[in-house]
């Protein structure tokens, strides 16, 4: 059973799958797809660990927490294997959890550190072993994916870290002067650049601001889709499916059309005259915020919806059956299960929001207004493309990534600090 | 932290394999020419008009004129879009293989292409030339570039002030004379007839405030001994400055619209009947007798400071040049006077009412059609042109002279402010342009 129901578990504990369809912020699209992997790998050890949690609540009802907790603590490289104990498969369920709650005592020694583990003790000694014996099989698996991923993903980040150390302007392109070394002095003009400084804090706020608004507009809507009946649900999936189906250019040109002071409708019926909202600064990133959250909510929808929708009805009714109230099983079940789909879609979110590029250059006209609505993306195309600066471009590029990097880190880092309080 | 180890060993793995697989630099192409063919294709590329057919016939018949002469050369013309051309031509210079011998530009780009590395001097050429001494000194400053020639000019385009004849005579004001007048009027107009633009201005139409900045005896920049220097927070400049954008508010061009409109916008506004007045080019007549206001406006240049006098315009144009990379060097050249030359740029005006860059054959075209003359009069006052400097591409590419504008229009600086960060901007390209 350990072995040869490994494959399995995944398709039930994946109920997301997270990086596939996203499209709402055009250009980016991409580059923000390819890091998807690694993290629907993350997941899928959080997805299995919830399960457990939840099969651990179902048996005796103190322990539901420790045995969340205990999870969630586990390594990840046994996920696949514990999410066939616990298994999402409705039919293997209830084996699944009869093994964790029997425990240990009765299995054969060889299974013991596993179900140990599940049930919140640790093997060190037993884990290194195990490790080592199947330490390059993954590795062999893994092997064509980390091929494509090094040519799509590490050479282009390579030349663009390169070229960011360099002097490389279209005179070097085109061979009409020397490229040379400039070690870190691209990032010294930039950062030296107050209009840089300015167009982060801009970024950083203007991204915040939309994950928060997005997040929070998806996840209502999301559990709205599970209280209404079937047609008005379709007719917001519909809806929701229109607007993310909308390239981002379309959208962004019919939502300045909607707005316009001259012929747009919305003025008209807001009674604004002849207001321009892409005048001021704050009322022109009001504007685009609206244009960015109603593209990428949908995403947010469907999948928190697809996540409520895969909770198991039988833990849930076990849970209710053992008596706890509907903030518990919220608590308890319904959160600890939805929180690797929400982990996602917040990365996702903030990465998309934070690389917003067509929706400010089509509807601010390329920064608005003397550049007040510049954001980093915007800012590093003018510089790289526009002035044909690349290295200075890049500079900026590499700056966005590792601030990606860490806001994705310090994120997941604070989760699992989280996960280990629960 | 198991975390962060699981995310650390796959990345070793993908920065060692992204290192072995890929140790080199990134590209750069050599545009040198290797040799020079007397014959075989030439290959060609001219901008794409709105409406090409009438460039099409001038080009044949210039090809055929000079394959008479070649008899060995085929010539191949390719038509590129006007919006994509920065990049098709950045490509050229990437990748020599596939760039053509000859290549119409954008007489603001040729110092930056030549800072590319993508054009070949052809001064020596250019100075044996019989027909170049009749070319005007200002279109000819247009393919200079410290003291050597890259290039022929093809036409010039210059601005000059549209207005509705019938918002004005139904008001009883006469065109405007000098440059206050302008403005006065322009705020008459708008008092009076609160949908109309008196004068449709906009914050990033950089030519249409450069005669401004040039009425009031500012500049630019000021080279010295082949550098450049911003000039463009001097007083004189700061009063142009000051001129145009009191153009902007309610009492004419509200900065709430106006702020983000370029040259097209307020040529478009003119032409749909929304403005009485606008700052418009001669390439702007068929749009503006496409529009609403057809049969209905004049042309007058733009009056400078004097009664009288003209502000200086900015001499825009296209120029054609040969590549630096052609390896069909000697024909190519020969070619380009053939484009470039009176008989081609008389025809091309009869064809496309593009205005020929030699001062005699100006004035022929100039008596045959009459809605050229103001046009005419304000190049024969003195156009001006933008620094000659590989800087000066950046700084239109990074928009500096609109957000200057635009700073002080919706009111976040005040024209000394924004003026003096202007200047620092161009002073930072300049010097980065050497």
């Amino acid at each position: 059973m350990t072995n040869g129901s490994e494959p399995g578990p995944n398709t039930p504990s994946t109920p997301g799958t997270p990086g596939t369809p996203n499209t709402p912020n055009g250009p980016n699209t991409p580059a923000t797809r390819e890091p998807a992997p690694p993290g629907t790998r993350a997941t899928e050890g959080a997805a299995a660990s919830a399960g457990i949690s939840a099969a651990g609540a179902a048996g005796p009802p103190g322990e539901a927490s420790a045995g969340g907790a205990a999870a969630s603590a586990v390594d990840g490289a046994y996920a696949p294997r514990r999410a066939a104990t616990a298994s999402g498969l409705p039919g293997a369920s209830v084996r699944g959890s009869s093994v964790v709650g029997a425990a240990g005592p009765k299995e054969r020694p060889a299974r013991v550190p596993n179900v140990r583990k599940a049930a919140g003790g640790s093997g060190p000694g037993d884990r290194s072993v195990r490790r080592r014996a199947g330490a390059r099989t993954p590795w062999l698996y893994l092997a064509p994916a980390l091929l494509i991923l090094a040519a799509l993903l590490v050479y282009p980040i390579y030349q663009l870290g390169l070229i960011s150390f360099l002097e490389y302007t279209q005179a070097q392109v085109s061979g009409g002067e020397p490229t040379t070394f400039q070690g870190l002095g691209n990032y010294r003009t930039l950062l030296a650049d107050s209009q840089f400084w300015q167009v982060l804090v801009a970024t950083v706020v203007f991204a915040a601001a939309c994950v928060l608004a997005t997040l929070t507009a998806g996840c209502a809507l999301a559990v709205l889709l599970t209280r209404i009946r079937a047609l008005p649900r379709l007719a917001l999936m519909l809806a929701a499916l229109g607007a993310w189906a909308t390239p981002a250019i379309t959208g962004s040109t019919v939502w300045v059309f909607l707005f316009d002071p001259d012929y747009g409708p919305v003025n008209r019926l807001l009674g604004l005259g002849d207001f321009s909202w892409t005048y001021g600064r704050y009322s022109a990133f009001a504007l685009v915020l609206l244009e960015v959250v109603w593209c990428s909510f949908p995403f947010v929808m469907v999948t928190v919806y697809a996540g409520i929708k895969a909770i198991p009805s039988e833990v849930l009714e076990a849970a209710s059956l053992d008596g706890a109230s509907q903030y518990r099983i919220w608590r308890s079940v319904t959160a600890p299960m939805l929180r690797p789909i929400l982990v996602v879609v917040t990365i996702q979110s903030i990465i998309w929001d934070f690389k917003v590029f067509t929706q400010i250059y089509v509807m601010t006209n390329g920064g608005g207004i003397a550049g007040q609505n510049l954001v980093l993306n915007v800012y590093a195309y003018q510089k790289a493309f526009a002035s044909s600066q690349y290295s200075l471009g890049s500079a900026i590029g590499i700056v966005m990534l590792l601030i990606l990097l860490a806001v994705t880190l310090v994120y997941l880092r604070l989760l699992r600090r989280q996960g280990e309080a629960l | 932290m198991k975390l962060i180890a699981r995310i650390a060993a796959p990345a070793a793995v993908f920065v060692l394999a992204g290192l072995t697989a890929t140790a080199c630099a990134p590209q750069t192409s050599d545009n040198s020419a290797k040799k020079d063919d007397k014959s075989g294709t030439l290959r060609v590329w001219l901008f794409q008009e709105v409406n090409n057919k009438p460039k099409e016939q001038v080009v044949d018949a210039a090809v055929a004129t000079f394959r008479k002469a070649h008899k060995g050369a085929e010539v191949e013309v390719e038509y590129i879009p006007v919006e994509t051309r920065a990049q098709r031509i950045k490509a050229a210079f990437n990748d020599p293989k596939s760039a053509p011998d000859l290549i119409e530009y954008g007489n603001t780009d040729t110092a930056g292409y030549v800072k590319d590395g993508g054009l070949a001097d052809v001064g020596e050429e250019f100075t044996a030339w019989d027909e170049a001494k009749d070319i005007d000194p200002t279109a000819k400053q247009s393919v200079t570039v410290d003291g050597k020639i890259y290039g022929a000019p093809l036409f010039v385009g210059v601005r000059a002030l549209y207005y509705r004849t019938d918002v004005l005579k139904e008001l009883g004001i006469a065109a405007p004379k000098t440059q206050d007048e302008l403005i006065a009027t322009a705020k008459k107009i708008h008092k009076a007839k609160p949908e109309l633009y008196g004068l449709a201005v906009g914050g990033a139409y950089t030519y249409g405030a450069m005669p401004f900045i040039w009425a009031h005896g500012g500049e630019l920049a000021q080279e010295s001994g082949g550098s450049y220097k911003a000039a463009i927070n001097s007083p004189a400049a700061q009063k142009g400055i000051t001129a145009y954008t009191s153009l902007f508010g309610d009492d004419n061009c509200p900065a709430a619209k106006c702020a983000s409109m370029g040259g097209n916008a307020t040529v478009t506004a003119f032409a749909s009947g929304k403005a009485a007045m606008a700052i418009g080019g001669d390439f702007s007549h068929q749009a503006v007798e496409a529009g609403a206001v057809k049969g209905k406006y004049a042309v007058v240049p733009l009056p400078g400071r004097e009664a009288g006098s003209i502000a200086p315009a900015f001499a825009g144009g296209n120029n054609i040049g040969v590549l630096k990379s052609s390896s069909h060097r000697t024909p190519a050249v020969d070619l380009m006077k053939q484009f470039a030359g009176k008989e081609t740029q008389r025809e091309l005006f009869d064809a496309m009412g593009f205005l020929p860059t030699y001062t005699d054959v100006r004035a022929q075209v100039a008596k045959k059609e009459p809605f050229v003359e103001p046009f005419v009069r304000t190049l024969g006052a003195g156009a001006k042109f933008v620094p000659a400097s590989p800087g000066w591409g950046q700084i239109d590419a990074s928009l500096v002279l609109p957000t200057m504008f635009q700073e002080i229009v919706s009111g976040k600086k005040d024209v000394a402010a924004a003026s003096g960060d202007a200047a620092k901007k161009m002073d930072t390209a300049f010097a980065a342009a050497g």
